[in-house]
């Protein structure tokens, strides 16, 4: 059958071309958009797929491609693209790119002179068509039938209105529904004149507000003024320097990190929260660890009994939710309604306010965080204890030590080497422990008098997501260049880690 | 002499028993708490622990059964906890899969095959696990919603933009399936090639089917952890419908709309399964991964 092995041989060179033809089609269709970095990181991993899968050199890599390109392009790429945020002014008010601001500008409209019409839309099966009726002289217009999902801006004839009615009118809630659909609409009048959505139920004359000039400038043509892009502050401005939004993202380089090091209104509450995120992650470690420990050694003690029952039970933290557990808590701490504040009146008539005082705040986040954290600990310290040789203790007990000298001397110089990379890596967590502070208090309460949206419960990183996505501001470039800041931090804590573990693994050998 | 140490030991043992026994009560208190919480009528706390009278409307609030308001009309709650689960359910066994394909392929390269840039990239995939996610949050929400703007299908607030999302953080997955497939010798699927299977063949019929209990594991670990996920499901999806369990939970304790009975009720009808799933799966874990070491 050499039909059969022709298309053998010729299928996976075939293939690899269709595919390579329909991802180039499709990078450019996503290039024509505007979204030139989304193309070009399309664009590579479509040449990457094209090499690994046609040459033989590359067999292996066929097998990494899928699940390494993965971890790259939504892994590595946000973390780089994390830095390069932090140096572009990138915000609520810089929102868009250059292109797509400028795109907008150019969308714009103004009312030119001419007759005001008062609109309708009126159902016509599954299409509509609109009623325009003029202002001044009752004179009554219906286009031709229209689609409100349209793939590009509809231009519609209308003619004089028939005597016949005209279909159901479409109430007020879908009219704004479907707004920006019809905004795209543009009707030729009987009489020549072109007129665009103005209000909810207005059409009217409207011209293009700009006009682009080739120098990159844009013509008001209302009033003939020039606005000209501004690539340092990401602002159209006019001749005077005012700024015209929406603005665009453009780099502003070290601009924020300077703000972050050198403004006072900044600068203390960013070295206020550092202060409290190592402290916070170092008591976690240090609580977790201690209790933990102590609940492995008892717990590894043959003469208890019960144990069985004590592991299960105090095992239970772990299985949990975090999330769920880190809600019910914010709960039972509740000020004035919390069932712990109820507790604590009833034998002590006492009710702290766990979420308005800063030092009770931070006391509840530890006392939360421990309850979450200390079973992963007594497990795995269960484990160590487990591999230590029952005749030291024998040895011990001959020379007449007591626990506390057991404890001491022989299980913990024992356990805290193989559990230092461990500790390490439990501070790590703690430092960057977003779930718990968002969830249980959201940083509050608020340092006073700062320029930027900053808690005294918050950490590192919930500072940041608080200036990116909680302040009204949105000022993404910012919190970008914070959150640079933590990476080098962390990557400070990852090579104390690795240096930890190997000191553990030469010491085995 | 003997005597006294028994003595000193009886105190010990009293003594231990005492703290496990406060240190279990501290454990157990909040979870008692929630489950009277949801019995009891109203959503403030009444003054008493235990519930003189129990209600089920949290239960009905949150299983999304209407019930009757205070002029007698029929009130559908406004939270779907139900739909959340299920979401979450679906992003995760959705992601699991993804994951589990990207893992296995990729953890065969590194256990099996010689190539150019091994050492640096296992080396890079611990490196990646150093990093968390919750710090590239913006990048992540610029890049989707860009994605967003050209597919809307993975844009923000699409389940599938999670998917996606979730699918780059497979670095200690590769790492341990790549450790079972060390535990096994080469030597069985150097038999197959011999016998003419192809080294695909060699992994998909021969490898593949003996590493099921450790795929079994990565499976179940990268559902539970898609499941715990906040960060990122919390800035990636917007509409209360499309919301995940962990991202739209906080929704009951907002000060403006504070829902303490019917969030007790959510928390122990989504919480229990979740729980449940996670203990079977660490017992399963530990059996399934020795029953892997004695294989090799």
């Amino acid at each position: 059958m050499p039909t059969l092995q022709t298309f053998k041989r010729l299928f996976h060179p075939a293939l690899m071309i269709f595919l390579g033809l329909a991802g180039l089609y499709v990078v450019a269709l996503v290039y024509a958009t505007g979204e030139s970095l989304l193309a070009a990181v399309m664009l590579l991993t479509l040449a990457c797929f094209l090499w690994i899968y046609s040459s033989a050199k590359t067999y292996a890599y066929r097998y990494l491609f899928p699940g390494i390109g993965a971890a790259l392009i939504f892994v590595v790429f946000p973390m780089l693209y994390t830095v390069r945020i932090g140096f572009t002014n990138y915000s609520s008010k810089n929102l868009l790119t250059f292109k797509r601001a400028t795109n907008y500008l150019l969308e714009e409209t103004y009312r030119a002179d001419g007759a005001t019409y008062n609109t309708s839309l009126h159902a016509e099966g599954a299409r509509w068509r609109l009623r325009l009726e003029d202002a001044d002289t009752a004179k009554a217009f219906v286009t031709e039938p229209l689609s409100l999902a349209p793939e590009k801006p509809q231009v519609l004839k209308a003619t004089p209105a028939p005597a016949a009615a005209l279909g159901e009118e479409m109430p007020m809630r879908d009219l704004i529904a479907h707004q920006a659909a019809l905004k795209t609409l543009s009707v030729q009048m009987p009489d020549g004149g072109e007129v665009r959505m103005t209000g909810l139920r207005e059409f009217a004359p409207a011209r293009q507000q700009y006009t682009l000039n080739k120098d990159g400038s844009l013509t008001n043509n209302q009033d003939q003024s020039l606005l000209r892009p501004n690539l340092r502050t990401g602002f159209y401005e006019t001749a005077s320097g005012d700024t015209v939004d929406p603005g665009f993202q453009v780099d502003i380089g070290w601009k924020h990190y300077g703000y972050i090091l050198t403004d006072t209104g900044a600068r203390e509450p960013f070295l206020r929260i550092f202060v409290w995120t190592v402290v916070f992650a170092g008591l976690s470690v240090l609580f977790t660890f201690s209790l933990g420990v102590v609940l492995a050694v008892l717990l590894s003690w043959e003469n208890l009994r019960f144990r069985s029952v004590y592991r299960l039970l105090l095992f239970l933290p772990y299985a949990i939710p975090g999330f769920i557990m880190i809600l019910v808590f914010k709960g039972l701490f509740n000020n004035n309604m919390g069932e712990i504040n109820i507790v604590l009146s009833g034998l002590f008539g006492i009710k702290p306010a766990w979420f308005s005082d800063p030092l009770l705040a931070k006391t509840m986040i530890l006392i939360v965080n421990t309850w979450l954290g200390f079973p992963y600990m007594m497990v795995i310290t269960m484990g160590l204890i487990k591999a230590i040789p029952l005749d030291l203790y024998e040895a011990s007990a001959v020379a007449g030590a007591g626990p506390l000298t057991n404890f001491f001397k022989i299980t913990l110089p024992l356990i805290i080497k193989p559990l230092t990379p461990l500790l390490i890596s439990s501070f790590a967590f703690n430092f960057n422990n977003f779930v718990l502070i968002n969830l249980l208090t959201g940083g509050r309460p608020d340092i006073l008098n700062t320029s930027l949206p900053a808690g005294t419960t918050d950490i590192l990183a919930t500072y940041t997501y608080r200036i990116a996505f909680e302040d009204s501001g949105q000022q993404f470039g910012l919190a970008a260049a914070i959150s640079t800041l933590i990476f080098l931090m962390v990557a400070a804590i990852s090579i104390i880690q690795i240096r930890a573990t190997r000191i553990t693994q030469d010491d085995k050998r | 002499m003997a005597i006294v140490i028994d003595k000193n030991q009886r105190w010990r043992l009293l003594a231990a028993h005492a703290f496990l026994i406060s240190l279990c009560a501290m454990v157990i208190f909040p979870l008692l708490m929630v489950v009277s919480i949801s019995l009891r009528p109203g959503n403030f706390a009444t003054g008493t622990l235990i519930p003189e009278t129990i209600s089920l409307e949290h239960w009905r609030f949150a299983l999304g059964i209407p019930s009757p308001g205070p002029d007698g009309q029929l009130i559908k709650p406004d939270l779907p906890v139900l739909l959340w689960l299920w979401n979450s359910v679906k992003v995760a066994t959705l992601s699991a899969t993804v994951c589990l394909f990207l893992s296995t392929t990729a953890a065969y390269a590194f256990a099996r095959m010689k190539f150019a840039g091994k050492k640096t990239a296992l080396l890079g995939l611990m490196l990646m696990q150093m990093f968390p996610t919750v710090l590239a949050l913006i990048a992540i929400h610029a890049i989707f919603s860009r994605i967003g703007h050209v597919f809307p299908l993975f844009g923000v607030d699409s389940h599938w933009a999670l998917v996606l999302a979730y699918s780059g953080g497979i670095a200690l997955h590769i790492w341990t399936i790549k450790g079972f497939y060390e535990t096994i010798p080469p030597e069985i699927e150097e038999a197959a090639t011999v016998d003419g299977a192809t080294p695909w063949q060699a992994f998909w019929r021969v490898l593949l089917p003996m590493s099921l209990p450790i795929l079994m594991v990565v499976f179940l670990l990268a559902f539970i952890g898609a499941i715990l996920e906040y960060p990122q499901a919390s800035i990636l999806l917007r509409t209360q419908d499309h919301l995940t369990l962990a991202a739209g939970m906080k929704q009951f304790l907002y000060p403006q709309k504070y829902l303490w009975g019917d969030f007790a009720a959510a928390a122990i009808l989504s919480g229990l399964p979740i729980s449940i799933v996670f203990i079977l799966a660490q017992r399963w874990m530990i059996s399934g991964l020795t029953s892997g070491a004695n294989k090799g």
